[in-house]
């Protein structure tokens, strides 16, 4: 019975969102206040109603309710609770109601902290999400239902696919939702204000602070799912180019141009339908993310079944809302250049080269994941388009970037004067020269490991140079506000990001080698023992672990255990032990038995040694925390304060300082 | 998840799982037409001969440039599939052979097409590949050019800018 | 009109879209076209998986044109191709090999002696060696040579009876005219 309320209640959920899309758009259009007040409470009741349902869905796994189709193919009696949990959103429709309970999470945080907005733009705002959930809704309950039965009940379910029986990959898509379904956001914002036709500058600070949350959730997912596939496909790599993982990617690209327009528009006015147009662009592809992931137009083996219908569902839905909003931008957009002038010389112009090459890369990682399907458009043949590709023309596009990125905070709005920059120029060069010139005895004259340490130098001390002018030249309390905080944050995390790709790209070992109880082998500075294998369980697998000990200098430093798992279905999980550490991570994972009959004998093992490789994922957790930092300024929380921003500040700081 | 899943990780073999509870997965690789030996175990672990630690990694490069047709989001370095294996060890005893990492990349692709190139080659059907990006940036550039122009220009009529300049010496964050 | 341009942009992509949901309604996407088609077919010396001492060679099979079917006995999509290969084989009105692809020899064996035999000559390439040359990378896959042993047509995935009457006997039926 359960499943059948939660059906109903999706059904009521679509309902609510209908309402909640229409008639608030109806009622700014109108100047109907009764109609524009019905989309607080229908935001709430969707969240309401989206909730039981997924609160059921998460019932029936609990309760091995097996006469749900979804349940019975993502779960067994076998699989412990956490990862029944986890199962909810371990497959396609149960993942696509998990975005629909992020986006209301969205729309409902939104309808509660901004009462101070003018009431006609708070319901276009909440008029828009309305249409984005009932497309997402009327897609789950039309073609992709949670709660469709299976008669008769078997006795046990499948499996949840055991890649992902790990904590990282429960953790890994909702944080990565709320980073899409956040861009949901100011991209509602923006096609609010295009419909408002107010195309004033204030919408841009609203819009500011979702932004940063939304971009720096989509960072921490990015971020967790590289640790999984780093952690859990023991392939040692951190990041494939895969096209899923391209389409995580775009809107990260897309959301770095969008923060950095959107604070040139908010203080200087400049760059306003720039910054409409990639708000709608970072949702977009989003939205795109999805439609390639699910409708199988791609080469990528995954988690989704392709289904056509689907597919043509949501190109459907991507007509209606993306070419919608491209064409009320095309019809509404602004056509005169607002905003203050500036000159070459300006943080506008700095920030503007940067949006450039973010786009342009964010079209770049487009134009090479769609390739293969435009080769067969054209008819060019098969065409596989991977790593090489990205990974040579990626660095060129961002190096532009990470050569200007010291001297943005020191370049002023409208105007700069060269000399400070030119210090700052020499300051930070002899630095990185120096620091390259002292890793290139450390790193054996690998090229790409000093470009990496010069280029993290580069950023990193040119931040650090700011941090200190501001704390040389400001008074107490007035040094670093939240929002610059938070680019000093992330613009650091850049160099810290730098040191750990390069430095891991170049300078890791892998070793396949064959072991026999006893052997030990060398890598650097370690020797790793292979002390046998003996067999093992867990809650719902059984695994042949091994015992690797590693040792530097004769001291033990860890013993490892590797596993080669078998989950009851007969899949079969490597399980690779890692021996973490802040300059290197020692990695070991056990292949199979040189001879199938003598376990007891050698085995096939890879060891690897990857230096620096945790500084990559550190960088992007700066990076996250400089945009939940820079979100949080108490600026973008001013009653309406509209265009008075910059006169508002001066006498908060003040007071301030008195308190 | 919204990742990719190497393609071991569903049992192919398994038959005794009933058509009608398999998960999607395992519908879409039933779904499938080929079969493929040896996918359920787990992943490429291949000790192989190598004359020295240079020739290792050279292999090492080679194989994560090439694509493997079984399991096609995988690399030949990291695919455990059997074909991969197998490939693997041609590719091993071609660079023994003395052939240089094109000469290996042509034996391949004689036979399997230039699919199995993660790098492709710059030729007329992969111009637009290869020189897009530059277009973009070139359209982009142009566009920022004619903006930074136009907008300086403005600075020098529009005085207020100047006034901006001084009046937010103090902190113009 | 430069406003404009981001909508056009998109449009072209909602049509690459719809081309590739169509496209992949008719091709498999994970099948990849073989580059040996009209090239001369790789050498091969290989043994009959009956008798390990006999070997069947291109030279060997020059003349006239025949059909090579690569299968397995751990292939499951092969047994559901097999009952058409029993039906249909012996219409075709040429030789059908069976290339019994990395597989143990008795496996294949009790495999052909419980399903039935369509196969005229049946090899056996055990290590697939020589399947690389042919580019095989699953099975089942099928090859149609001709008579100066140029390989013209590859089927890759089980035969159905309609892509045997549609694709694969009007082939053959030229082939026979063009063949001395």
């Amino acid at each position: 019975m359960t499943p059948e309320l939660g059906q109903l209640a999706l059904i009521l959920a679509m309902l609510l969102a209908l309402a909640q899309g229409v008639l608030p758009l109806v009622g700014a259009w109108r100047g109907n206040r009764v109609l524009m007040a019905v989309a607080r409470p229908a935001a709430a009741g969707q969240a309401v109603f989206v909730a039981i349902a997924f609160g059921l869905l998460t019932w029936a796994f609990l309760r091995f309710d097996f006469s749900v189709q979804y349940v019975a193919d993502n779960s067994n009696l076998a699989l412990p609770w956490y990862y029944r949990i986890a199962a909810v959103w371990g497959a396609h429709e149960g993942s696509m109601l998990l975005w629909v309970m992020i986006l209301n999470v969205w729309t409902v945080a939104l309808a509660a902290f901004s009462r101070q907005l003018p009431e006609a733009f708070l319901a276009r705002v909440l008029g828009v999400l309305g249409i984005v959930a009932v497309g997402f809704l009327a897609f789950i309950v039309f073609t992709s239902n949670p709660f469709a039965r299976l008669l008769p009940m078997p006795a046990d379910g499948g499996d949840l696919n055991p890649v992902l029986q790990d904590p990282g990959m429960t953790f890994h898509p909702p944080v990565l939702y709320m980073g899409y379904v956040g861009f949901s956001v100011a991209f509602a914002f923006s096609i609010a204000a295009l419909l408002g036709g107010a195309l004033e500058q204030a919408w841009v600070r609203w819009a500011r602070p979702w932004t940063n949350a939304a971009w720096a959730f989509l960072t921490c997912g990015i971020v967790a799912g590289s640790w999984w596939a780093y952690a859990e496909l023991g392939w040692g790599g951190w990041w494939f180019w895969d096209p899923v993982e391209n389409a995580s990617f775009m809107p990260w690209l897309v959301g770095v141009a969008l923060i950095h327009a959107q604070a040139v528009t908010e203080k200087r006015g400049s760059l306003r339908a720039w910054t409409i147009l990639l708000s709608i662009f970072a949702f977009s592809l989003s939205l795109l993310g999805t439609f390639l992931v699910r409708s199988g137009v791609l080469t990528s083996v995954h988690a989704f079944a392709s289904d056509p219908r689907r597919g043509l569902y949501i190109l459907a839905f991507l007509v209606i809302v993306i070419g919608g909003s491209l064409l009320l931008y095309a019809l509404r957009a602004p056509k005169v250049a607002g905003g203050k002038a500036f000159s070459l010389l300006s943080r506008e112009t700095v920030i503007l080269i940067a949006n450039l090459m973010f786009t342009v890369a964010a079209a770049m990682v487009l134009l090479g994941t769609l390739f293969p399907l435009i080769g067969d458009a054209l008819h060019l043949g098969k065409i596989s388009v991977g790593p090489p590709y990205f990974g040579f023309l990626f660095p060129l596009l961002m190096l532009p970037v990470v050569l200007l990125l010291p001297f943005g905070p020191f370049l002023r709005w409208g105007k700069s004067e060269p000399a400070p920059l030119k210090s700052v120029l020499v300051r930070v060069a002899i630095a990185a020269v120096a620091c390259a010139i002292v890793a290139a005895f450390f790193v054996d004259g690998q090229a790409k490991a000093i470009a990496g340490v010069a280029a993290a130098v580069w950023c990193g001390v040119g931040t650090l140079l700011y941090v200190y002018k501001r704390w040389r030249e400001m008074p107490r309390g007035r040094r670093y506000p939240a929002e610059m905080a938070g680019m000093l944050l992330a613009h650091f995390g850049v160099g810290v990001f730098l040191i750990g790709v390069l430095l891991t790209e170049s300078l890791s070992v892998t070793r396949d080698v064959r072991m026999a109880p006893g052997d030990t082998q060398t890598i650097g500075a370690y020797s790793f023992r292979f002390d046998g294998v003996h067999a093992t369980r867990g809650p719902n697998w059984h695994a042949e672990q091994g015992t690797v000990t590693v040792l530097k200098e004769g001291k033990t430093i860890d013993v490892m255990h590797p596993q080669k798992r078998t989950y009851p279905r007969g899949q079969v999980q490597t399980e690779s032990a890692i021996d973490p550490g802040v300059t290197r991570d020692l990695y070991v994972a056990l292949g199979e038995p040189m001879d199938p009959n003598n376990l007891e004998g050698a085995w096939a093992l890879r060891l690897y040694a990857k230096p620096f490789v945790r500084w990559i994922w550190g960088g992007g957790l700066f990076m996250m925390l400089g945009g939940f930092v820079a979100g949080a300024d108490k600026r973008f929380r001013a009653k309406r304060a509209a265009t008075a921003a910059t006169a508002a500040q001066p006498s908060q700081t003040v007071a301030e300082r008195r308190a | 998840m919204s990742r990719m899943l190497p393609c071991w990780s569903a049992p192919v073999r398994d038959r005794g799982a009933s058509r009608s509870r398999t998960n999607a997965l395992l519908q879409m690789l039933f779904a499938l037409f080929l079969a493929f030996p040896g996918i359920a175990a787990a992943q490429a672990i291949d000790p192989l001969p190598f004359k020295d630690h240079a020739q290792e990694v050279r292999f090492q490069n080679l194989t994560r440039q090439l694509r493997c047709l079984v399991c096609q989001n995988e690399n030949l370095a990291d695919s455990n599939a059997d074909l991969a294996r197998d490939l693997r060890r041609e590719v091993f005893g071609l660079m023994q052979q003395g052939k240089s990492d094109d000469e290996i990349k042509q034996y391949l692709v004689a036979r399997y097409s230039q699919f199995v190139l993660y790098d492709p080659p710059v030729q007329p059907s992969t111009w637009l590949l290869w020189f897009g990006p530059g277009l973009f940036l070139a359209l982009g550039a142009t566009v920022v050019v004619l903006t930074i122009r136009k907008r300086s220009r403005a600075t020098r009529i529009d005085s207020r800018l100047v006034d901006n300049a001084t009046i937010e010496q103090g902190d113009d964050w | 009109m430069s406003r404009s341009l981001p909508l056009f942009g998109f449009l072209l992509l909602v049509a690459l879209f719809g081309f590739g949901i169509w496209w992949n309604t008719r091709h498999d996407p994970r099948e990849v076209p073989s580059p040996l088609i009209d090239k001369p077919a790789p050498e091969f010396v290989l043994p009959l998986l009956d008798d390990p001492t006999q070997t069947v060679s291109k030279a060997s099979m020059l003349g006239k044109p025949y059909l090579v079917n690569v299968f397995a006995s751990w292939c499951i999509a092969c047994g559901e191709e097999h009952p058409v290969l029993m039906a249909e084989g012996r219409t075709l009105g040429i030789p059908l090999v069976g290339y019994d692809y990395k597989d143990a020899p008795e496996d294949a064996k009790a495999w052909l002696a419980r399903h039935g035999n369509p196969y005229d000559i049946v090899i056996a390439d055990q290590p697939g060696r020589t399947a690389i040359d042919f580019g095989v990378y699953g099975a089942p896959e099928s090859f149609l040579i001709d008579a100066r042993g140029v390989i013209r047509y590859k089927h890759i995935g089980p035969f159905t009876p309609e892509i045997i009457e549609r694709e694969l006997k009007p082939l053959i039926a030229r082939l026979k005219q063009e063949a001395p």
